[in-house]
């Protein structure tokens, strides 16, 4: 890798790009920490380690971890079925996947709920075997669920499309089955989009809140979610305890992406290194 | 790679189960609520002079948001893709903040950044310029939430892509221009034009943070998802879902805009 | 081909980031047009009051014209009432707030934006209309439900919101807390009981009232909603046939404060209209208003006409019994109070 730049663009785009991160990221976050730090360390850490709030974090992080693998799964076998296969509705299962955008998140929030509680269409089943699938966390699971359906299936589709068949071809000539087809050709090609589709997924599901309020209940130390415990500090005129939760959010949803590109680019450079 | 024939049907019912089970339902039941009542509360709840005037609100944003967005998403995935600098995964994990901030705090940035208690607030204040509480602070607001779509959408396609086909234009002397425009953007358009229609998707949507920094003012600063979350807070459920369903029918209509172009593209090639 | 349509994308694309320049000034150009004109006013309210001041603004605009001969328009903007208070402070230009307790105009307050005193300013603590809670029942009231004693039986299960989170549902807790207190002669252990009780019998503690109502009515949760009188009235209006009103033995009375916001009207020189809108809340005319809205006209005369609808029951008000609002919000719902207290472990 040499660190000269040969295509050219390099400082027009840099230009732009840092001109945006910038006038729309940097300049609000920092205003944003400048007034944060007026709470000082302590505040900061009583606020961000309150046990109630510690609950809220690791119920966020798991319902939106259980949420993006299951978003993970499906969005792979949706890519796969919409770019490999020719079926009666494709072309309106296709452009369904956006929809959840659409939708704001309130009325998807409440379609749901209405959905999945006890005299809902499809929450009298769950109920009837004994699982609550609102005002639980499975209620909490399925709103985000909802929330991230298109991102790992977007993310996966064009890869999916861009893929050379030849290298199939080549494969199935050797002999190799499906399986390994699956396994040795496409997958490896899949991973990075579908990691980019899981940490979207999961960061926006640990963020989100105006969808998952209705379906979660709200009951302290059960299913209460972080972004609830932000309104709540806030609707107490108290910016700074919320502004410790949102920071605490914030530094693990970066944490988590960030790590999550460093294993992309990682796996670039050792793909380069093979080429 | 062909599969049995089995394996495609049972993979085609999964995807349509999970759909069917997660998204269409509650569509249905949108589309359930909002006709309760009947064609004429229905018609008279989309016609309702607030209703049109945030409409109006929602498309401006959208196409603003989109436009900002289409430029910076391009620049910054050209940028990540084509070169190594130091930084640059940071500068990628940068960009996708917004996904990692609730919407709701996102909203608070700006209030800190031009609200009352912002040091410049007094400054805009003595130019009668208001950005939060008003119009601008929603287009804000809108670009924020769905800043890093176009580029997610465009790094993995030009990440697969290479840099080998530009590198050679390069040598050949092509300039930069005419690099995106002949080797780079037929490779990337469906990227691209999918990174289009899922930020417009969302910021047609978006509701906590624009809730924030909008002020609620009816007609005058109330987006459609705003005027949905007003109605449903004042009893008025089937409104409420009827002004929902055409978000859903905006969003179809945009669905349907793209498969046209993508089709004109197909057989223009 | 590829390349014209590229131009054109770009082109939109330009054209709609000057437009957007163009649009912020033109934000502020409007901003300077009321503050000079000043026939404009902003009421910032809360959630369930928009039939309310829509009806009134219709009453009020005329009124306006014909002591001053000016015309004027009034914006409206509803939320839930912290978070409203919340925006005033942030910056939205509010000449009145019209709010669900004097807890949060005390925070603009705070804010410097309205000057202290604000609630003898006009009559009756500044709440020209009052409500209560109350309890809404299923059709026939299945589980017996009669006063705040039956809610702590076991097989209750009750709906109501986060008194965190929803201005609104303080009130209920509060009135629950009161009637314990006056249950029990102020033994604070047994009232902490009591409302331990209470809120262990809560299915869904939504954030905010509507969302009680859609679990309660919707949803078919819970046997008993706690709500303001109001909006259960509403509820019951919409629904007669599936719905009964349970009125308990004491209440508290529930006083949504009006005020005006010092330093925007003076800033934009609408003082004089502000003042005007709230005091002609108290007139004949704006009482009637009120009570069509189900909400409890103070004029008691007022009040008498629509006895069918506002049943007589014992209230207490918050300053009796807690001592006003910021005593009330330091006990009870700040973090560690007594609200809170419920559900640690």
């Amino acid at each position: 890798m040499s660190d000269k730049k040969i295509i050219p663009g390099y400082h027009l785009t840099l230009g732009i790009t840092m001109f945006f991160v910038s006038l729309f990221l940097f300049i609000p976050l920092a205003a944003f920490l400048l007034y944060s730090a007026g709470m000082g360390l302590e505040k900061f850490l009583q606020a961000a380690t309150d046990y109630r709030n510690v609950h809220a974090y690791l119920l966020s992080f798991g319902c939106a971890f259980a949420a993006a693998v299951i978003n993970c799964v499906f969005g792979l076998i949706l890519a796969w079925v919409l770019v490999r296969y020719d079926f009666k509705g494709k072309r309106i299962m296709d452009a369904m996947i956006d929809l959840p955008f659409a939708l704001p998140t309130a009325i998807a929030g409440i379609a749901l709920t209405t959905l999945y509680a006890e005299n809902g269409w499809v929450g009298q089943f769950f109920y009837a075997i004994g699982i609550p699938s609102a005002f639980s966390p499975m209620g909490i699971t399925i709103a985000l669920i909802f929330v991230g359906i298109p991102f790992v299936a977007r993310s996966v589709q064009p890869v999916l499309k861009e893929l050379d068949p030849q290298l199939e071809e080549a494969a199935q000539l050797f002999g190799a089955d499906n399986l390994t087809i699956f396994r040795r050709v496409i997958l490896p090609e899949l991973v990075s989009p579908l990691m980019t589709g899981f940490a979207l997924a999961f960061s926006r599901g640990i963020g989100e809140y105006g969808s998952v309020v209705f379906i979660a209940g709200n009951m302290p130390f059960e299913t209460e979610i972080a972004p609830l415990m932000i309104m709540t500090k806030l609707e107490q005129f108290d910016y700074q305890s919320a502004a410790a939760i949102a920071i605490v959010m914030m530094v693990l949803s970066l944490a988590i992406l960030l790590s999550i590109h460093s294993w992309q680019s990682h796996k670039l450079r050792s793909i380069g290194a093979i080429n | 790679m062909r599969e049995p024939k089995s394996i495609r049907r049972l993979l085609i019912f999964l995807a349509a189960a999970f759909l069917f089970l997660m998204l269409i339902l509650p569509l249905i039941l949108v589309a359930v609520e909002a006709l309760s009542k009947g064609w004429s509360v229905y018609i008279q709840a989309l016609t309702e002079p607030y209703a049109i005037k945030a409409l109006g609100l929602t498309i401006e944003a959208t196409v603003l948001a989109v436009a900002l967005n289409t430029i910076f998403g391009i620049a910054s995935a050209w940028l990540l893709t084509k070169f190594d600098f130091r930084g640059k995964n940071l500068l990628g994990s940068l960009i996708d903040l917004p996904f990692a901030i609730s919407p709701v705090v996102a909203g608070l940035f700006f209030i800190m950044l031009f609200g009352r208690m912002s040091p410049i607030y007094s400054t805009l204040q003595d130019f009668h310029v208001a950005i939060v509480f008003a119009v601008p602070g929603v287009i804000l607001a809108t670009v924020f939430v769905t800043f890093p779509f176009i580029t997610r959408e465009l790094i993995p396609v030009m990440e697969s892509q290479g840099r080998s086909e530009e590198e050679a234009a390069t040598t050949m002397g092509a300039d930069g221009w005419t690099i995106f425009r002949k080797v780079t953007l037929p490779n990337i358009k469906w990227g691209l034009s999918y990174g289009i229609i899922l930020c417009t998707a969302r910021a047609m949507g978006e509701f906590g943070a624009v809730s924030v920094v909008s002020g609620h003012i009816r007609g005058r600063t109330n987006t459609l998802p705003l005027h949905i979350e007003i109605l449903y807070n004042e009893y008025n459920f089937t409104a409420a879902f009827a002004v929902a369903s055409i978000l859903v029918i905006l969003a179809i209509v945009v669905l349907i805009l793209r498969n046209i172009v993508e089709a004109r593209g197909v057989k223009a090639q | 081909m590829l390349s014209k349509r590229l131009k054109k994308i770009f082109g939109a694309a330009l054209g709609a980031v000057l437009a957007m320049g163009m649009m912020t000034g033109c934000g502020g150009q409007e901003q300077a047009a009321t503050s000079d004109g000043a026939k404009e006013i902003l009421n910032v309210s809360y959630d369930p009051t928009r039939e309310l001041f829509a009806a009134y603004n219709e009453k009020f605009k005329p009124h306006w014209k014909d002591t001053t001969g000016e015309d004027i328009t009034i914006n409206q903007s509803h939320g839930g009432s912290g978070k409203q208070a919340r925006s005033v402070v942030e910056g939205l230009e509010a000449d009145v707030v019209t709010l669900a307790l004097a807890y949060d105009v005390d925070e603009i307050q705070n804010a410097g934006l309205i000057k202290s005193g604000w609630l003898e300013r006009f009559p009756d603590n500044s709440a020209p209309y009052t409500s209560t809670i109350v309890f809404l029942v299923r059709k026939g009231n299945p589980k017996g439900i009669h006063d705040w004693d039956d809610l702590i039986r076991d097989d209750v299960s009750i709906i109501t919101p986060n008194p965190k989170t929803s201005g609104g549902a303080r009130w209920n807790y509060l009135a629950a807390w009161e009637y314990a207190r006056q249950k029990y002669n102020g033994d604070e252990q047994q009232v902490r009981a009591f409302i331990k009780k209470l809120f262990s019998n809560v299915a869904v503690l939504d954030s905010g009232a509507r969302g009680s109502t859609t679990s309660f009515v919707q949803r078919g949760q819970g046997d008993v909603l706690i709500a303001w009188e109001n909006e259960a009235l509403l509820s019951l209006k919409d629904a007669p046939d599936d719905y009964e009103i349970v009125t308990p033995s004491l209440s508290i009375l529930a006083e949504p404060s009006v005020a005006v916001v010092d330093e925007v009207v003076d800033r934009k020189g609408t003082r004089r209209i502000a003042e005007e809108y709230i005091r002609y809340l108290y007139s004949d005319e704006a009482q009637n208003v009120a009570a069509q809205n189900f909400y409890r006209p103070r004029n008691s005369e007022v009040l008498a006409k629509y006895s069918d609808v506002f049943k007589p029951l014992t209230l207490v008000t918050i300053d009796e019994a807690f001592g006003g609002w910021t005593k009330a919000q330091q006990e009870h719902f700040a973090d560690g109070g007594t609200f809170d207290q419920i559900y640690q472990k």
